[in-house]
């Protein structure tokens, strides 16, 4: 192993340019990849902001006991898709609205607001059939007047994220792919390269996972490398439109860590590909 | 210690390359491979290193048959063949020492036994103070040394010569084939393809002579050829 640790530094030594170039195309086509990461994310960020909105709220008919809207909270709070139930009576409604609306203060008046039960429901839980079925549990008391959800919002939002989901699965295959094929040939140039190397190895009666060896590590460090670079230039980018656009937010250290061990692991099987290609020709 | 039992070798693209070829060399043994261009001789040698596999017929090297060898039978069967070529095939960036250790390095040898090894065949190729001399700072024979050393260095029990004077002139060829003829009195078997008739005929070694692709004349075949083939066309082909 220590050979081969050895011929893989002695690789980058011996041809400093084309190591250069090989780890700077690496970093490219995983930074494009990074960049759309980046607007995938925020997307992603963004919707999850507006569905945690998502709220039903049954108005409850006035003069209803309070011992019967205090069950029926308790009850709604234990629908495993319910994360929180809040009941909000005529005063705190009354409240809310001079806060919010301060310019109507001296028009709104106690008595014309309703008390009412709010529902959230968890992550996962937003989408508009469900949103339905807990509206209609919720309006099956008997006390309960009116019932508001947005309807045609929460479907509108649904299916923005469906798109989303999909136009970024499918712009994420893409770019994956022509990332893998990219650096699967700036590998195959290094092998070329060394092909008399291994040629030599070969007719000297090295073991195929020896010749193997020092590419695997080869390509592993350039894609770790290429890796690092292109995090680094995503969030060059990051804090540059972050200038203008102060809301962006930046991948999480475990996601980063994924996209350098992924460059690595692209690295390491483009190598794998490579290499094993080339020895079953020679 | 190398048999050929009526190998034909077709190449994908290209015809015969081989036809009906039947041998035998012994250990120790010293042989000439001769024949025009293109009759066969890298092939024959290729065959022996298992860089092609015969397309008909048996090839047997060091006990080893190519109708049962898998890959993996082959790096081992290569660390007792010495290879050879015209172009020699060093290692530019590295120096003499360094491409003769190389060889030993990439099969696992132990690092400390490395050191005196290289030092011991460089002597024997006489090449002891150019050790740290890059490839282009020698001359074409004094590569070809340095060729014959990795070849040398993991003590084969042949080599195998492929042309190995043919970008050489007459003193660096004379040297060449001497350093072979005292490679091969230690008891390693040369098998040298060479079209320099001059120099095969200047020597009293056995030479098998190619021509198209089959074996035309062997001055020295000490046994019987092999028992005849099934193919009545092949059992007329009487090799002499």
């Amino acid at each position: 192993m220590n050979l081969a640790v050895r011929e893989a530094f002695r690789a980058f030594n011996r041809a400093p340019m084309l190591s250069a170039l090989s780890v700077t195309t690496i970093a490219f086509s995983l930074f494009a990849f990074g960049l759309f990461g980046l607007v995938a994310v925020n997307m992603r960020a963004a919707l999850d902001q507006v569905e945690e909105r998502v709220e039903v709220r049954g108005f409850v008919a006035e003069g209803t006991a309070p011992e019967a809207t205090s069950a029926a909270v308790g009850d709604v709070a234990a629908f495993p898709e319910v994360a929180s139930v809040r009941l909000v009576t005529e005063v705190q409604a009354l409240e809310r609205a001079r806060r919010e609306l301060p310019e109507f203060q001296d028009v709104i008046e106690a008595g014309i607001l309703p008390a009412s039960i709010e529902v959230r429901l968890k992550e996962g839980h937003r989408d508009p059939e469900t949103v339905r079925a807990i509206a209609r549990r919720l309006s099956a008391y008997d006390f309960i007047d009116d019932i508001r959800y947005g309807e045609e919002w929460v479907e509108k939002l649904h299916r923005l994220r469906n798109i989303a989901t999909g136009v970024g699965i499918t712009l994420g295959l893409i770019f994956a792919g022509v990332a893998v094929i990219i650096i699967g040939s700036t590998i195959r140039m290094a092998v070329l390269a060394r092909s008399r190397e291994i040629h030599i190895m070969r007719l000297v009666g090295a073991t195929d996972g020896f010749i193997r060896a020092p590419f695997l590590i080869e390509g592993f460090l350039k894609g770790l490398l290429g890796g690092v670079l292109a995090l680094v230039l995503t969030f060059l980018t990051y804090a540059f439109v972050g200038q203008y656009q102060v809301q962006a937010m930046y991948f999480g250290a475990p996601l980063a860590a994924l996209g350098v061990l992924g460059g690595a692991l692209i690295g390491l099987l483009g190598s794998a590909v490579s290499v094993g290609r080339h020895l079953r020709r020679v | 210690m190398i048999r050929f039992t009526h190998v034909s070798k077709q190449y994908p693209r290209g015809g015969p390359a081989l036809d009906d070829v039947s041998f035998h060399l012994s250990r120790g043994e010293f042989a000439f491979l001769t024949g025009p261009s293109g009759a066969g001789k890298s092939t024959i040698l290729k065959l022996i290193y298992v860089g092609e596999r015969p397309t008909h017929g048996e090839v047997r090297v060091a006990g080893q048959s190519s109708a049962v060898m898998t890959r993996k039978d082959i790096p081992e069967l290569r660390r007792r063949i010495g290879v050879v070529f015209q172009e020699f095939r060093l290692l530019e960036d590295r120096t003499a020492e360094q491409n003769v250790a190389f060889a030993l390095e990439v099969i696992g040898t132990p690092r400390a036994q490395i050191g005196p090894k290289v030092a011991r065949v460089l002597t024997q190729v006489g090449l002891a103070a150019k050790a740290t001399s890059l490839p282009h700072e020698l001359s074409g024979g004094e590569q070809q040394r340095v060729a014959i050393a990795r070849a040398l260095v993991n003590d084969p029990l042949m080599l195998l010569a492929d042309e190995p004077t043919g970008n050489l002139d007459d003193r660096a060829t004379r040297g060449i084939f001497q350093l072979l003829r005292e490679i091969n009195a230690l008891g390693t078997a040369v098998l040298m393809a060479s079209h320099d008739l001059n120099l095969v005929r200047s020597t009293p070694y056995r030479t098998l002579e190619m021509n198209h692709g089959r074996l035309v004349f062997d001055s020295g075949a000490s046994e019987p050829p092999p028992a005849a083939p099934v193919s009545p066309a092949a059992s007329t082909r009487a090799v002499s």
